[in-house]
């Protein structure tokens, strides 16, 4: 530790020691699937922790995040908004910078990677929402020379077309489910049912911390690089404040960019970690994605291979979500942060669509970025925790991506400008 | 007498005849409650042995587009949980005295209660569980309550499930254990896999439950051929098509008469089952 506070308190729980070897958090988490999958699960989660310590790999994809994904991305000093709200002093870190314009390709090199050194498989399905999944593994795919199939919801397919195409410009395949709630839920049980039947030549490429054992734990792995590279930044003070930030601010759809940032900030007691939800048309009227906000359908469940918060109904019966940003449009939330919470390490928070606009405009003209609809949930709680901050604090919020694909959304609400 | 004992009893009488137990699976609800009530009702007087009852859920991530489709549209009629059992009370109360499987994801057992689920399940006369969502690892608390209420727990075996998942696998199961034919989710297909005799070989090493093998099974030449190898028969997706139907009691009944079981299929299997002393 340089400047600013040292590594003060000694974290109550040891963090890193999470999941256990059954894959749980607590009483989150675990490994809910098919029997058909058991058995590559048990094989995926080999490699995986394998992998960890194999230094050829670590340092290979070390190689390829700096000179393909264009890491290390850089920290801003928000200083217009900063003035705008009279404080606390602003830092965003650049997701938005990375090669395809989100985090997720942190996570979809990490897995594919993985995949093609260490398994005998040749082909990846994935599923997206935002479509930044997606374009991130037919990337990483185009990339490293793998078949890649992604399953994206009509719905979303509507609302995200620059991402089919750039996907499908790639060489993807792309397959559009027309079940359920044709979002990112669908998205997922259908790129789970194509794992089921191809699992022995096929990788499921999950875009977010969620699903069975190893996938919440691997993606937090691979995400953490936002953390670690923040952490580093932050007490650099040729670019950063020099010290530790006082709150750290991100976007939970499944929970992935905001695990990766997370994650290296657990064991700094002193700095407070808030997830923003997204709050849809409001909490009240039930057309949300607030996992945690909702008491009467936010409840621990099963979904998708991972027991955590889920939004459904006295049956049990998966809710249909609503956020205008398809990345956070999701019934449920990475087991970790269900602990983290319960821990009380973490708190959460949600914005609605209103205010996720409102951060758009206000980051497009305070400091030149243009967010994706998911990031500015994170930068629209700005407005409510920087009057309870003082001047002098730091506060730093993750930009998950850019917002280009999401202008046509943006344009039917704001409207003329 | 227990669920898994009248389990056990269905196969040990199929056994007997030199047959494998014929299984039909319906989606409960569909396509209404009334024709649900009536497809089993009929396949009962038809040849069945046992029946897989599909309580839906809003996320049938195991099954194709067929049971898909037909789970989705008991839910939008507002099939619950428990108009599911009030169904089985219904059918037990009409008479129908085969044993039932409800075979549903974990999460709605999960909000009913697991407990509360395992007791009322009992009460209502079903006599076993499968949950394709839930493997052993994760199944201590419902392991638990059926134990002691006598409810079976089935649990599945897919062709990449290692020997020593099986093994694994069948000392949690009781009742029967359910192979899945294919690597796949559910669905009638065109041909059996080449390497099921296999599969069914290995998991025979492993354990004397009876083996029902299940998934893509959905003529009567392929259920006379699952016939040779398993205990019982399951068929889901075809069944369902066919309560589908515009005749769709006629269809199901022609069906359930169509020899899987009844009627001793040319070179009846051999009967490996041992009954647990
Ligand atoms: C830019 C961006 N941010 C955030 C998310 C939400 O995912 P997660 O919570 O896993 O970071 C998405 C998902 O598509 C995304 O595209």
């Amino acid at each position: 530790m340089t400047a600013g506070q040292s590594k003060a308190v000694t974290a109550k729980v040891n963090y890193a020691a999470y999941p256990d070897e059954a894959g749980h958090f607590g009483p989150y988490g675990g490994k809910f699937v098919p029997e058909t999958l058991m058995p590559a699960l048990e094989e995926l989660e080999e490699v995986y922790l394998k992998s960890k310590l194999d230094k050829e790999f670590q340092a290979e994809l070390e190689y390829l995040l700096r000179t393909f994904v264009g890491r290390p991305t850089p920290i801003t000093y928000a200083e217009r908004l900063t003035e705008h709200f009279g404080g606390p002093r602003i830092y965003i870190k650049r997701e938005d910078l990375a090669h395809t314009g989100a985090h997720k390709i942190n996570n979809a090199l990490g897995q594919a990677l993985l995949m093609k050194r260490k398994m005998k498989k040749t082909r990846i399905v994935a599923e997206t929402g935002a479509g930044q999944h997606g374009v991130a593994t037919a990337t990483v795919a185009a990339k490293l020379g793998i078949e890649c199939v992604v399953y994206m919801g009509t719905v979303d397919m509507a609302r995200q077309q620059p991402n089919v195409y750039r996907m499908k410009l790639l060489g993807t395949e792309m397959r559009g489910v027309e079940s359920g709630s044709k979002t990112l839920k669908d998205a997922i049980n259908e790129a789970i049912r194509d794992w089921v039947t191809n699992v022995r030549n096929t990788h499921y490429l999950l875009g977010s911390a969620l699903g069975p054992h190893p996938y919440p734990a691997m993606v937090r792995d691979f995400q953490s690089v936002i953390g670690r590279e923040s952490l580093r930044q932050m007490l650099d003070p040729s670019i950063g404040p020099g010290r530790l930030p006082d709150a750290v601010v991100a976007c939970v759809g499944g929970g992935s960019n905001a695990i990766g940032m997370f994650h290296p900030f657990l064991e700094y007691e002193t700095v407070r970690l808030i997830g923003v939800e997204a709050g849809g048309r409001g909490i009240t009227g039930g057309e949300h994605a607030a996992r945690f906000a909702d008491p009467k359908m936010g409840r621990l469940g099963v979904l998708q291979g991972t027991k955590s918060y889920v939004l459904q109904d006295d049956d049990g019966q998966i809710a249909l979500t609503h956020s205008i940003s398809a990345g956070l449009d999701y019934a449920s939330i990475g087991p970790e942060h269900a602990w983290l919470r319960d821990q009380g390490r973490t708190e959460y928070t949600y914005a609605t669509d209103e205010e996720a606009l409102e951060g758009v405009r206000l980051l497009s003209q305070y400091e030149g970025i243009i967010p994706a609809l998911e990031s500015a949930h994170a930068v629209a709680h700005l407005v409510k925790l920087a009057p309870q901050m003082g001047r002098d604090q730091i506060l730093l919020v993750n930009l998950s991506g850019r917002g280009d694909k999401d202008l046509a959304t943006i344009m039917k609400e704001l409207g003329e400008l | 007498m227990t669920g898994v004992e009248r389990i056990e009893a269905t196969f040990r009488q199929a056994a007997a005849a030199n047959r494998a137990a014929f299984m039909p699976y319906h989606a409960m609800g569909y396509p209404n409650r009334a024709a649900t009530i009536e497809v089993i009702r009929t396949l009962s007087e038809n040849g069945a042995d046992l029946f897989e009852i599909g309580i839906p859920h809003s996320d049938p991530l195991a099954d194709g587009p067929t049971i898909q489709t037909a789970t989705y549209l008991a839910l939008t009629q507002g099939t619950t949980v428990k108009d599911c059992l009030a169904m089985v009370r219904e059918l037990r109360a009409a008479g129908v005295t085969q044993p039932f499987c409800a075979m549903t994801y974990y999460n709605p057992l999960f909000a009913y209660g697991v407990d509360r689920f395992v007791a009322d399940a009992v009460a209502a006369g079903i006599d076993g569980l499968i949950v394709p969502d839930l493997p052993p690892e994760e199944a201590e608390q419902l392991e638990s309550a059926c134990r002691k209420a006598g409810l079976a727990t089935i649990y599945l075996l897919a062709p990449t499930s290692t020997d020593e998942r099986i093994r694994f696998v069948a000392s949690h199961a009781t009742g029967f254990i359910y192979l899945v034919s294919v690597t796949g989710i559910t669905g009638a297909r065109t041909d059996l896999p080449p390497d099921l005799a296999a599969f069914v070989g290995r998991v025979r090493k492993a354990t004397n439950l009876p083996l029902a093998v299940g998934f893509g099974i959905g003529t009567g030449a392929q259920a006379r051929a699952v016939a040779q190898i398993a205990d019982g028969v399951i068929v889901g997706s075809a069944l369902v098509k066919a309560a589908g139907s515009p005749d769709g009691i006629s269809a199901v009944a022609a069906l359930g008469k169509e020899p899987p079981p009844p009627g001793a299929a040319p070179g009846h299997h051999p009967v490996r089952w041992c009954p647990p002393p």
